[in-house]
C-alpha cells in the first residue's frame, strides 16, 4: 500500500502559536517524505531546543529531540554509524548559529550526507522574543527593552564559507517550494542547508508575512504589493558547480555570497549552492574503510552466542615479547 | 636473591627518551623480567624536561620505587633534578659536555626549582653546578660514567664511512640505552632485536641503529668495567605482553564491539583514539572486515553528541577525554540519562581543576563523574586500576551500559596512559558480550520507554521496522513524547531509578570491589594506586606485617552493602587516593557512615611509588602516623 501524507503525522497536539511559520516547515517535511516514499523506519527527523525543536514530535518517523545548539552532532553521529537512514536535522536560528555556531561550521567542513534546515525568525520565540543571530543591528522587535546591539549573522554566506554543498533559502509560506527544496536537499550527496524564513507571529514585528508580502511596496501601476521574496530558479541564476576548475568553484562561490547579501526590497529563495563535486564524508570514510558503505557500524555483528567475533589475536601478536 | 633493577633516562622533550624507554622496555621483557614503566613530562612539544623510570623485576611488579639504580642523563638538567635519587652502587652515565654547567645556566628549569637547588647547595657549601651534584652521588656510592654523545656519534661516522652520521642526534635514544646495557654486561642479542621490532616500519635506520648500538653497548663494557652490577637473561613466562597504558581500553573496545567513537584531543586521552584508528580496520571470525569508525570533533560537546547518536543506530559507542573535556559533555550525559541512551566516557583524568597539570597525574574528578549533569538520573561511574584491568572492564563498562541502557564513566588516568608494563596475554575468551534489551525486530505497537518491573524497557534502534520511537531531553511519556503531567512525571523518574537497584543486584559482587588479603587493617582505594598499594603491602608481607586492601571498582551506584559487609570487622582503615580532599573517604563517610581512621593522600601529580605506600604504612603500623599524610615524592 503506497505510503500516504497522513502516515507522517504523529496525534501529538501541535502548540504552536496560531500563524507560526513553523507549521509550513512541518507540512514541507512531511510532503517531501510522502514524495520520496522513504519507509517511516528509514526517516529520522533530529531537533534542536526551541519551538522548532518539538518539529521532530510532529512528524511520524523517528524523532530525535536533542539539545540546545546541538542538533547537528547528535544527527551527524547517527548518520555516519548508519548511512542508510535518511537524517533531516531542524532547529532555530539561535540554536544553529548562535549557541551552535561551531558545530555548524565543523559540519559544513564534514559535509555529512544529511539535510539542515534552520527555522529563521531573527528571535528567541520560546523565552520571549530576545533577538535572535539573525536579526540585524539596530533592529528592535517588540520584546527588546533596547535596539539589537549585535551584528547579524549571514547563514547562507556563513553555510558557503564553511564547506556545505548544497546551500538554499526559502519561505515558510511558499510550501511547495519549500517542499521542493526539501527534497532537492534530501537527494543531494552531501550536507545540504535550507535557511527557512519564517515569520513569528508573536514576537517579531518585524518580519512579518505582510513585510515579506510587500503590503508596504505597492506597484503604482497595478497598485498591488510587490512581494520581497522571489525565486531565484525563476532567474536565469544558475547555482551549481559544474567543473572542478578553482575558476568555476570561484564563481560559483562568489556569486553565491554576493547573492547573500541581497535583503530588503527584495530577498532571494531557492538554491544559492549546490557542488557535488566536493567528496561527501561517504567518500572520506570509504577511501580508507573501502566496505564502510556495505557493512557500517550499524550493520556490523559484534558476538555470536554472547562471546566477541572480533578477531584481536594478530594484534595481541604485535604486542608480544 | 631477587632481582630489582630501575632505569630512568632523561632529556629535553623531543629528544628521544620515549624512543629509549621504549627500547629498553623491550630489551627487559625480551630479557624475561616483568616491566613497568612510566613516562613524565611537561605540557610541552620541544625542549622541556622529561623522563622515563623503567623497572625491571624477576617478580610481578605494578607500580614504580622511588629513585633508580641506573641514570642516563642527555642534559643538566636530568643531572640536577634526579641525580641524588640514584641509589647506592648504581650508576650515572651523562653527556661529559654538561660537567661544568650551573644551575643558572639551565633555561627550562622553574625559578622556585632553582632557588631550591640554589639554597641546597649554599646549605652544602658547594657551587650550584652539575660538577657539585656528581660529587654528591659519588659520595652515595654511585659511580659516574662521563661519555661524549658527540664524539661516540663521530667515532660511529668514521667506523661506517660515513660523515653525515656525525650530525645524526636521533641516534642518541639508542646511544643511551646501548650505553646503559653495556655497563650491565646484559646479552646484547635482545638489544639488536628490540631495536629492530621499534623501527620495523623504517628498515632503513634498521641497520644503522644496530650498528650505533654495537659500538656504544662495546664501547661502554670496555670502559666502565669496574660497574659491579649485572643482568643476565633469566626464563620468561610465556604468553607475555608488553602494553602501552592506553592500549587497553582501546583493545577492550575493539574486542567488545565498540564500533564508533569519536573524540577532541586532549592528553592523556587521545593516544587511545589514534590507536583505534591506526587499527579501524578490524578482522572478524567467519565473516567480512568490520571496521571502528573513529571521527575528530569540533569540540567535546560534539564528541558526546555524535556517540550518543552512532548509540541511537544500535551501535555500542564511545568517547574518550579528559577532565577538561568531560566537563564540557555534563549537558549530554544528562541528555543519554533521560533518554536511557547506553554510551560509555573513557574519562582519563589528570590533574585538575581546570587546565591543571595538564600532563600530569590526579584523581580529582570522582565526585564531578558521579554528579556532572544537572537533574537526577541514574549512571555508572567505574574505575579500573590498571592496563590489564582496563582491558577487561572495558568490556564489561559496554554490557553495562546496554543491560542497563544508562551512560557509563570508565575512568582511567594519566599514570595508567602514560605507564608501559609487561602483562599477561589478553584473553578475549574470557569477554562475554551482553546487549540487555536491544532488540532485532519488532511487531506491532513500540513504545521506547514502556513501563516494565525492573525499569528497563526493550529497546529499538534507528532503521529497526516498527521502531519508531522519540527521544527528547524533556521529561516524557512511554513513546518519547513531552509530558509535564506530574503522575507521569513520578512514573517515569521512578523507573529510571529503578534501575540502580538493579545495578547493585546484577553486577557481580567480584566486579564491585576486589579484595586483597586480610582486611582488619584495610586500605581503601580506587583506580590506579592498586598497583604501588599491592606492592607496598606484599613488602609488608614480607616484614610479617598483614595489611588488607579493598580495590573498589564499582564507584556509583556506591556498593554501599557490600563494602560494608567486608569492613565490618576492620579494626583500621585507610584511604588511598590521589587527590587533595579524599573523594572515596567521602562516599565512605556519606554511605557507610564511617570515616576512614587514615588518610593518604597525594596531589603532586606525579603518580604513588610503592615505597612512599609503604612508609605511609609503616608509620600507621607504629602508630606514629597524622590522620592525615601527604605523599611528595617524584619530580
Amino acid at each position: 500500500m503506497a505510503i500516504k501524507l497522513g502516515d507522517y503525522k504523529t496525534q501529538v497536539h501541535n502548540d504552536w502559536c496560531p500563524g507560526c511559520g513553523d507549521f509550513g516547515i512541518v507540512n514541507a517535511i512531511q510532503m517531501s517524505l510522502t514524495e520520496m516514499e522513504i519507509p517511516r523506519h528509514k526517516a529520522a527527523i533530529f531537533s534542536g531546543i526551541g519551538c522548532s525543536g518539538k518539529t521532530s514530535h510532529f512528524i511520524n518517523v523517528y524523532g530525535i529531540h536533542t539539545l540546545h545548539g546541538r542538533v547537528l552532532t547528535f544527527a551527524q553521529g547517527a548518520k555516519i554509524a548508519n548511512p542508510e537512514m535518511t537524517i533531516i536535522a531542524a532547529g532555530g536560528d539561535g540554536d544553529g548559529l548562535g549557541i551552535g555556531a561551531g558545530h555548524f561550521v565543523a559540519a559544513g567542513r564534514r559535509n555529512v550526507n544529511m539535510t539542515y534546515i534552520i527555522f529563521d525568525n531573527a528571535v528567541y520565540g520560546l523565552t520571549k522574543g530576545q533577538a535572535s543571530p539573525t536579526l540585524k543591528l539596530g533592529e528592535q522587535t517588540k520584546s527588546l527593552p533596547n535596539p539589537n546591539p549585535n551584528y547579524n549573522v549571514n547563514p547562507i554566506a556563513l553555510a558557503i564559507s564553511s564547506g556545505f554543498t548544497f546551500v538554499a533559502r526559502s519561505y515558510s509560506y511558499d510550501v511547495r517550494q519549500l517542499k521542493d527544496l526539501i527534497t532537492a536537499a534530501i537527494k543531494h550527496q552531501g550536507l545540504s542547508f535550507i535557511d527557512v524564513l519564517q515569520p513569528c507571529p508573536t514576537y517579531n514585528d518585524l518580519y512579518t508575512r505582510d513585510w515579506f508580502a510587500g503590503i508596504d511596496q505597492v506597484n503604482e501601476e497595478t497598485k498591488k504589493p510587490t512581494p520581497r521574496i522571489y525565486n531565484l530558479a525563476e532567474t536565469d541564476y544558475d547555482p551549481v558547480v559544474h567543473y572542478s576548475t578553482t575558476d568555476e568553484l570561484n564563481e560559483k562561490l562568489s556569486q553565491a555570497l554576493v547573492k547573500s547579501l541581497e535583503w530588503g526590497d527584495k530577498i532571494p529563495t531557492g538554491i544559492f549552492y549546490k557542488n557535488e563535486l566536493i567528496t561527501p564524508y561517504t567518500k572520506r570514510i570509504t577511501d580508507k574503510i573501502p566496505n564502510y558503505l556495505e557493512n557500517p557500524a550499524a550493520k556490523q555483528k559484534i558476538s555470536k552466542n554472547g562471546k566477541p567475533t572480533t578477531d584481536i589475536s594478530k594484534l595481541l601478536d604485535s604486542l608480544r615479547v | 636473591m631477587a632481582f630489582d633493577y630501575s632505569w630512568l633516562i632523561g632529556g629535553p622533550q623531543g629528544s628521544g627518551v620515549d624512543t629509549a624507554a621504549n627500547i629498553f622496555s623491550r630489551v627487559g621483557a625480551k630479557l624475561g623480567y616483568h616491566v613497568f614503566g612510566k613516562r613524565e613530562y611537561h605540557s610541552n612539544i620541544k625542549g622541556l624536561h622529561s623522563y622515563f623510570v623503567v623497572r625491571l623485576s624477576d617478580k610481578k611488579i605494578r607500580s614504580n620505587i622511588n629513585g633508580a639504580n641506573i641514570m642516563v642523563a642527555y642534559d643538566a638538567e636530568t643531572l640536577v633534578r634526579h641525580g641524588l635519587d640514584i641509589i647506592k652502587d648504581g650508576a650515572i652515565i651523562y653527556d661529559a659536555s654538561i660537567v661544568n654547567t650551573t644551575v643558572d645556566q639551565i633555561p627550562t628549569l622553574e625559578a622556585v626549582h632553582k632557588a631550591r637547588l640554589l639554597k641546597f647547595f649554599n646549605s652544602k657549601n658547594m657551587e650550584p653546578n652539575v660538577s657539585s651534584i656528581l660529587d654528591l652521588a659519588k659520595e652515595n656510592g654511585v659511580k659516574v660514567y662521563p661519555i661524549s654523545f658527540r664524539d661516540i656519534l663521530s667515532n660511529i661516522a668514521n667506523e661506517l664511512n660515513s660523515p653525515e652520521l656525525s650530525r645524526m642526534v636521533r641516534l642518541f635514544n639508542v646511544l643511551g640505552v646501548s650505553f646503559s646495557l653495556g655497563i650491565l654486561k646484559a646479552p646484547i642479542e635482545p638489544l639488536l632485536e628490540a631495536i629492530e621490532d621499534t623501527f620495523s616500519k623504517k628498515p632503513s635506520i634498521v641497520d644503522l641503529n644496530k650498528k650505533a648500538a654495537n659500538f656504544s653497548y662495546n664501547y661502554a663494557s670496555a670502559k666502565f668495567s669496574d660497574f659491579n652490577s649485572s643482568i643476565s637473561k633469566i626464563d620468561k613466562e610465556s604468553n607475555t605482553l608488553l602494553v602501552q597504558g592506553h592500549q587497553g581500553s582501546a583493545l577492550g573496545k575493539i574486542v567488545c564491539g565498540c564500533r564508533f567513537q569519536s573524540y577532541y584531543p586532549i592528553t592523556p586521552a587521545s593516544d587511545e583514539s589514534e590507536f583505534l584508528e591506526t587499527h579501524e580496520i578490524l578482522q572478524v571470525k567467519e565473516d567480512r572486515p568490520g571496521s571502528t569508525t573513529i571521527v575528530q570533533t569540533e569540540d567535546e560537546i560534539s564528541a558526546i553528541g555524535m556517540a550518543v547518536g552512532a548509540s541511537l543506530t544500535g551501535v555500542r559507542s564511545a568517547t574518550s577525554t579528559s577532565g577538561p573535556g568531560f566537563s564540557l559533555m555534563a549537558e549530554t550525559l544528562g541528555w543519554a540519562g533521560i533518554n536511557e541512551t547506553p554510551v560509555v566516557i573513557t574519562l582519563f583524568q589528570r590533574s585538575g581543576p581546570s587546565t591543571g597539570l595538564p600532563t600530569r597525574q590526579g584523581q580529582d574528578d570522582l565526585l564531578f563523574a558521579i554528579n556532572a549533569g544537572h537533574g537526577e538520573f541514574p549512571r555508572i561511574v567505574y574505575a579500573s586500576g590498571d592496563v590489564e584491568d582496563s582491558f577487561y572492564d572495558t568490556c564489561k563498562c559496554f554490557n553495562f551500559a546496554d543491560i542497563f541502557q544508562v551512560p557509563v564513566i570508565h575512568i582511567l588516568d594519566k599514570f595508567i596512559a602514560s605507564s608501559v608494563v609487561t602483562c599477561k596475554r589478553f584473553e578475549p575468551d574470557l569477554i562475554s558480550i551482553d546487549r540487555g534489551k536491544l532488540l532485532e525486530k519488532i511487531d506491532g505497537d513500540y513504545k521506547r520507554f514502556a513501563h516494565s518491573p525492573d525499569g528497563i524497557s526493550p529497546r529499538s534502534k534507528l532503521g529497526l521496522e516498527n521502531g519508531v520511537f522519540w527521544n527528547t531531553g524533556d521529561e516524557s511519556d512511554e513513546y518519547g513524547h513531552i509530558s509535564e503531567d506530574p503522575v507521569n512525571r513520578i512514573q517515569m523518574m521512578d523507573k529510571r531509578q529503578t534501575k540502580v537497584e538493579q545495578m547493585l543486584s546484577l553486577i557481580p559482587k567480584d566486579d564491585q570491589a576486589v579484595a586483597y588479603g586480610k582486611l582488619d587493617i584495610c586500605i581503601v582505594s580506587w583506580g590506579s594506586p592498586k598497583g604501588p598499594i599491592l606492592d607496598a603491602i606484599e613488602m609488608h608481607r614480607n616484614e610479617g606485617h598483614e595489611i588488607g586492601f579493598i580495590d573498589i571498582k564499582l564507584l556509583h551506584p556506591f556498593p554501599t552493602n557490600y563494602i560494608k559487609s567486608m569492613l565490618k570487622d576492620s579494626s583500621i582503615i585507610i584511604d588511598i587516593e590521589a587527590n587533595m580532599t579524599g573523594q572515596l573517604a567521602s562516599l565512605i563517610r556519606e554511605n557507610l557512615l564511617r570515616d576512614p581512621d587514615y588518610y593518604v593522600l597525594k596531589y603532586t601529580g606525579r603518580p604513588m611509588t610503592c615505597i612512599e605506600i609503604f612508609d605511609s604504612l609503616k608509620k600507621i603500623l607504629e602508630k606514629k602516623s597524622e590522620k592525615k599524610q601527604v605523599l611528595t615524592y617524584g619530580d
